[in-house]
């Protein structure tokens, strides 16, 4: 198989079209749904899959609907509009902050902060990341705790497993919650939960089970996140949504998602991941994507561990008769 | 420091391992040079209880640096890694 620069270089107004015909199908003929509700971030993600929605349905079958809480970044929500305004569709305004505390997210998740960090006061920023660099050594997907004081000041340590474990389950409290709000919206009107991951978010799992995993389509599920960016082109989404970095909006410290999950520039993630899906030789993919054989194997070690260790994500509940 | 005994850190890992991660299922087995992420045995939070549990036991402290499948993922090599540590 021939494997250069442009391997996932796709036809954007061809897979527009196919995806636009597919969500029509999926959400009328499958689902029997009259409509779409997407959670909107401000993200690329969301955006295309927002606008994919209203190519397939219409603008008055689509809503996006914003999902702030008190740690979100403040530009979400002006991009969230901006896209919006953009493509016609109806967006609307949930903060869950409200519902997050009295699910105990911030209190559990500071809880377990302060066993890392005893002086950690609530007011100041925290977020979870992993080395990066993958390429450089061969490493463990091992996440660190990273605080900021109101200075500015950051620490990082390693997390003992109980702490991150807590950190985790208490933060996944956002994307349940901001799931629940989804079916909320669409339960009332009859319409479809459209999911917004990509092919990364989805095989190397980095999402919520039941949180932004819950969803009843999920259009760009198979598209690498280098093709997502081809499509927002395309689509016509707002430049400064392109152009943002991707954030998690999970931590109220900024973290993007190549420090906090793949620890790897998207390009080369997604290049180095075709490559390993399309069994290309080592020595051909690194010399395409100007790194070193042992680069590139690490890289791929780094990928296979990251799908293996995340297939309970993916797993639909276990039947006892299955 | 003591020098470590390679059997007896062999065993007392098997055996930390068998009951963190395989329910104390003895029957599944697995070799000293098996890479614990390769067959499914640790996943990264895996790593984190077995890196607590290092700690605590030869009392060392494991640097982030020297969180790496060539000292963690296989009794081999946590053996060599911790010998080195305590050497």
């Amino acid at each position: 198989m021939d494997f250069n620069k442009n391997s996932l270089k796709i036809d954007a107004a061809q897979v527009s079209n196919q995806l636009a015909g597919l969500i029509l199908n999926q959400v009328g003929g499958v689902l029997k749904k009259t409509g779409a509700v997407v959670g909107i971030s401000g993200g690329i993600d969301s955006s295309v899959v927002a606008a994919l929605c209203t190519k397939a349905l219409g603008p008055d079958k689509v809503l996006g609907v914003m999902m702030p809480e008190k740690e979100s970044s403040d530009e979400s929500e002006a991009l969230a509009r901006k896209l919006g305004k953009k493509f016609g569709f109806e967006t609307i305004k949930e903060n869950i902050t409200e519902g997050l505390s009295g699910l105990g997210c911030y209190r559990e998740r500071n809880e377990a902060i302060k066993q890392v960090f005893p002086e950690f006061n609530e007011s100041w920023k925290c977020k979870i990341v992993i080395p990066t660099n993958i390429l450089e050594k061969k490493t463990f997907n091992v996440f660190s705790l990273c605080i900021e004081n109101d200075a500015g000041e950051k620490k990082t340590k390693r997390m003992p497993p109980s702490a991150y474990l807590q950190i985790v389950a208490a933060s996944n409290f956002k994307q349940r919650l901001r799931m629940t709000t989804l079916y909320y919206h669409a339960e009332k009107r009859n319409w479809a939960v459209a999911g917004t991951g990509n092919k990364d978010e989805h095989e190397q799992g980095f999402f919520v089970k039941y949180g932004d995993g819950g969803a009843d389509l999920k259009p760009i599920g198979h598209l690498f996140k280098i093709q997502v960016f081809q499509l927002a082109e395309y689509l016509g989404v707002p430049k400064e949504i392109i152009n943002r970095t991707p954030t998690t909006d999970t931590y109220s410290a900024e973290v993007t998602q190549e420090e906090f999950f793949f620890g790897l520039d998207f390009y080369r993630m997604d290049m180095l991941w075709h490559a390993l899906e399309t069994n290309i030789p080592a020595a051909k993919a690194a010399k395409v994507l100007g790194l070193s054989v042992e680069q590139v194997e690490t890289g791929y070690a780094n990928i296979r561990r990251k799908i293996l260790a995340t297939e309970y994500l993916r797993m639909e509940p276990l039947m006892a008769n299955k | 420091m003591p020098a470590l005994d390679k059997n007896s850190a062999r065993s007392d890992l098997k055996e930390f391992i068998v009951k963190a991660f395989l329910f104390g299922n003895k029957n599944q087995t697995f070799a000293d040079s098996d890479s614990f992420m390769d067959k499914g045995i640790v996943d990264s939070t895996g790593i984190l209880e077995l890196t607590s549990f290092i700690e605590k036991k030869y009392g060392i402290a494991i640097e982030d640096e020297e969180m790496v499948p060539d000292n963690l993922d296989s009794i081999n090599n946590l053996v060599g890694f911790i010998a080195r540590k305590l050497g």
